[in-house]
């Protein structure tokens, strides 16, 4: 009895350990979750399967010919140097193959194409080095960034098994309802991919393009931007949780509850130790990644913020660089990325941080004055 | 019957022999002096590529950042494409294009001498400005060597200004190149060479010299248009402005699409020249090589934007540069199959050159089957700028653009230098290389099909082992090309004599001067029957 039970505990034990370690030499593409990515799936599987059926032939008759007809072995060569029907047989054989392979992969084209008819429509913008999902039919939206701590990427803390696939909001989407999502960006290319979802679209500043997806079971899903976009490229992922209908209305609600609030506070009046310490948050999700978290920059790209002329003498100059960016650089425009009160608390926070010390606070009502002035 | 003149009888007159020192490089008109600075110069750039490369695999070896910033790892990737594309394999097929075109086809020299100077000249000067901005404020360009836009104009470092003008310096030489070796195939054939006589390297070689023709200013056009974004207020590229990111990317890919076939062409020329010579037996389907070249030439004006199927074309663009790009598998299998059918029953022996060459046919077929599989659109959308594609274009450029030129190297040692190399040593660097080589690249194929972006300094715990291996292979590749620097050192030095014709099984005109080939060759024209 006792043998048994010992035999079933290393049995489990045994195939729990390869399976983890099968995890980490992963070496094929996922099915997926989606119509959409099921299908990418197996055209995949058919050409892979179609090559190397090509390759064992190919590589077959080479083989047998290194194998056999060496010099060395005494081999006589032939002389034939030309055939014309097995010219005309080896050309039309793959051409065949070829238009076999092109039908489903034109069946699936057309469908991953077909954006009509969703139910929920999801603005996916791209920005240096972040992702905004806005809810269009129900007026709210958020940014989404990297969560991963700095100390992990430095390797000064251990890595957690979500390492650099993981956000601070991700984006919540209910299954079994077609999303379309609308991709552009604010500043360079990006490209927004969940391989779970069969999706890979590019973000480009000028542009809306569409795709869509139909998630078929709850889960959270990763992936990553995956065109080149500057710097922090490789520190963008994308993460969606989807979750069934009823959960989703809930957290609708709430997201629309949390907007109404933030509105609210832009009225409400802060104190400088209040709008400090928002200010630390928004500055390290917002500012750190270029400006770094000591506001020593990595000049000359990123000056540093910690004794600059701007961030220590004129307010409004200090406003117009952060509210409107600095064009032609990396300084982007974060009038409307941000809040009034996070504007308010991240200027606030830059002006007394890091030995600036000047004292200045400025409110969120003086933020949308300085807005409307424009 | 001998077509050599003697060098011996004309020491006294300063034209029949090389100057003595520097001189003689930078004013030599001689297509074997400059053959030869472009070889050593593409060479260079190899190692210097090729060092970009282990900076990337060391920072990639484990999961982390360990040893560069995300900036610097950019600018490494950025200048490890643009130097071995423009600085390794082109100039590498020019260099062998110089030596051989006029030996194979018994001309004297190319067709335009000074230009053929000037065109080499140029490079060291492009590459000298392009590997300065590593030390320039703001870094060196770090936008991908695809430089889209408007990472590459909006927001490109200073230095970019820097690597628009070597760009436009790598053209003209390129442009000029082009030129020379069709003037040279048109107008000097020995007489009797109809074009349907000339060995595949010319053949090759002439369709690759239109196409650089035909492309190198569609370059030069886009970075002037990024130059004018820059410095005088276009907006050609800036949506801001009214401009269109996406326009970038067709121009760029009309030129870059073909500019993949100019890196490999040449190979197929000097590999359909070696498999025959080892095989003892005549290339198979002579005339069917030169139309499937032909085809994939034409072919490859017409597919650019299978680079581009993210980008959101109409699914009608989608599908006509979708099929396009599958029907390039056609010519490209035929070449396949007709190596394949000139070994069959052929007398094989596997000397370094026939060793490179063989598996230049396996290594590349396998980057031709990832190929395919990049041109099923909808797969592509899972593949596209993942490491799948790193893995695809590496099976290409390494063991198909080096590995041909490697070849090329020891096949034609023993006639540039009149020594034969290290039969053992080549034979090293060839198992090390090919050991190397599909341990760096064959695992980021699992990497790219499990879900890991290229271009990313840093990547997610589930891709450290594949990662591992890939940087170990890449080391053993890397530091292996370093043995390849003292073969050829040894062969220039000494080493057994090699007779006129070192390999039994050669042909061709190259073969029936002695060896080394003396300073001027076929100076009265050879008779081809
Ligand atoms: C020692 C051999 C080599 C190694 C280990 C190596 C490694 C790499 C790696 C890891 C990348 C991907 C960087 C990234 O996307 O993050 C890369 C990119 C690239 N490599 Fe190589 N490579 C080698 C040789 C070559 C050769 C011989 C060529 C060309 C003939 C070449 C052309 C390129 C190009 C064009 C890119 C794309 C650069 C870009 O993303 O803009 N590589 N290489
Ligand atoms: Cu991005």
């Amino acid at each position: 009895m006792r043998t048994k039970a010992m035999r079933v505990g290393l049995f489990t034990a045994a195939l729990s350990l390869s399976q983890s370690a099968l995890a980490d030499w992963t070496v094929n593409m996922a099915p997926g979750v989606t119509n959409v990515s099921r299908d990418i799936y197996g055209l995949h599987m058919t050409i892979l399967w179609i090559c190397v059926a090509i390759g064992v032939v190919v590589f077959g008759v080479m083989f047998w010919s290194i194998l056999a007809h060496r010099k060395s072995k005494g081999y006589k060569p032939a002389n034939f140097h030309e055939h014309t029907w097995v010219e005309i047989t080896w050309t039309i054989i793959p051409f065949a193959i070829l238009v076999a392979m092109a039908i489903p992969a034109t069946a699936t084209l057309l469908d991953m194409y077909d954006t009509g008819e969703a139910e929920i429509d999801v603005k996916v913008t791209g920005y240096q080095w972040k992702w905004k999902y806005d809810y269009i039919n129900e007026e709210f939206g958020y940014f989404s960034n990297l969560s991963t701590p700095k100390d992990e990427i430095y390797n000064r803390l251990e890595k957690n098994e979500n390492y650099l696939l993981e956000v601070d909001n991700p984006l919540v989407l209910p299954v079994g309802k077609k999303v379309r999502f609308l991709m552009t960006a604010n500043d360079v290319i990006h490209s927004w991919w969940v391989p779970a979802l069969g999706v890979k679209k590019d973000a480009i500043p000028g542009f809306i393009n569409e795709t869509w997806a139909k998630i078929e079971e709850p889960g959270i899903y990763r992936g990553q931007c995956t065109e080149l976009c500057g710097k922090d490229h490789g520190f963008m992922p994308v993460v969606v949780k989807a979750v069934p209908q009823e959960e989703y209305d809930a957290w609708v609600q709430e997201q629309i509850a949390m907007a109404e609030k933030e509105r609210e506070l832009a009225s409400k009046d802060w104190s400088l130790d209040e709008l400090m310490e928002r200010g630390e948050q928004v500055y390290n999700t917002a500012c750190a990644a270029c400006h770094q978290a000591d506001g020593s920059g990595t000049p000359p790209a990123f000056p540093a913020l910690a004794g600059s002329p701007i961030v220590t003498e004129e307010i409004n100059a200090h406003l117009d660089v952060v509210v409107n960016g600095v064009s032609g650089t990396a300084m982007q425009a974060f009038g409307q990325q941000l809040s009034e009160v996070d504007l308010a608390a991240v200027i606030t926070y830059e002006r007394n941080a890091w030995g600036n010390d000047t004292g200045d606070m400025v409110t969120p009502k003086e933020v949308l004055d300085y807005k409307n002035a424009q | 019957m001998s077509a050599v003149i003697d060098t011996h009888d004309h020491e006294h007159d300063h034209h029949h022999g090389p100057a003595k020192g520097f001189s003689r490089w930078l004013f030599t008109t001689n297509h074997k002096d400059i053959g030869t600075m472009y070889l050593i110069f593409s060479f260079t750039m190899f190692l210097l590529g090729g060092a970009m490369a282990m900076v990337i695999r060391s920072e990639l070896f484990q999961p982390g950042l360990q040893i560069v910033e995300p900036e610097f790892f950019n600018q490494m990737t950025t200048m490890h494409g643009l130097i071995m594309v423009f600085g390794a394999v082109m100039p590498a097929f020019v260099g062998l294009a110089n030596w051989m075109i006029p030996l194979m086809i018994g001309a004297p020299d190319m067709a335009l001498p000074r230009m053929n100077n000037w065109s080499f000249w140029i490079l060291p000067a492009a590459f000298a400005m392009l590997v300065s901005t590593l030390f320039m404020s703001g870094g060196a360009p770090n936008f991908g060597w695809t430089f889209y836009a408007p990472l590459s104009t909006t927001y490109g470092p200073p230095s970019t200004t820097f690597f628009i003008f070597a760009v436009h310096m790598m053209g003209i030489s390129s442009i000029m190149g082009a030129i020379n070796v069709i003037a040279t195939i048109l107008n000097l054939r020995a007489p009797g060479m109809t074009f349907m006589k000339m060995p595949l390297f010319v053949w090759t070689w002439l369709i690759t010299a239109f196409l650089l023709i035909a492309v190198m200013p569609v370059l030069a056009g886009v970075v002037t248009m990024m130059l004018m974004d820059i410095h005088f207020g276009t907006s050609f590229f800036n949506a801001g402005g009214g401009g269109d990111p996406v326009l970038f990317q067709h121009v760029f890919w009309f030129f870059g699409h073909p500019e993949v076939y100019i890196m490999i062409l040449p190979a197929f020329g000097a590999v359909s020249e070696i498999i025959p010579a080892f095989s003892r037996k005549r290339l198979f389907g002579y005339a069917s090589m030169v139309y499937a070249v032909g085809a994939i030439a034409l072919l490859s004006f017409v597919v650019w934007a299978h680079h581009m199927f993210t980008v959101g074309m109409p699914v009608a663009g989608q599908l006509f540069f979708m099929y396009c790009t599958m029907l390039i598998a056609v010519p490209t299998g035929v070449k396949v199959f007709n190596w394949v059918a000139t070994m069959f029953r052929g007398a094989l022996s596997f000397e370094a050159p026939m060793l490179f060459a063989v598996a230049f046919v396996i290594l590349f077929t396998i980057g031709g089957f990832s190929g395919l599989m990049l041109a099923i659109a909808p797969a592509d959308f899972q593949y596209h700028d993942t490491y799948f594609v790193v893995a695809h274009f590496h099976y290409v450029l390494v063991p198909g653009a080096i590995f041909g030129i490697f070849a090329s190297a020891y096949y034609w040692l023993p006639k540039w230098t009149g020594h034969m190399y290290d039969e053992t040593l080549g034979k090293t660097h060839f198992w090390m290389s090919f050991i190397g080589m599909n341990l760096a690249f064959f695992p980021m194929h699992f990497l790219g099909l499990a879900g890991m972006p290229r271009r990313i300094p840093d990547y997610a715990l589930q891709f450290a082992d594949f990662n591992m291996i890939s940087s170990i292979g890449a080391f053993m590749f890397g530091a292996t090309q370093l043995l390849f620097v003292y073969i050829v050192i040894k062969c220039v030095r000494g080493g057994e004599k090699a007779a006129a014709k070192p390999w039994d099984g050669a042909e061709g005109l190259e073969w029936t001067i002695p060896s080394p080939a003396p300073y001027h060759t076929f100076a009265t024209p050879p008779e081809v029957k």
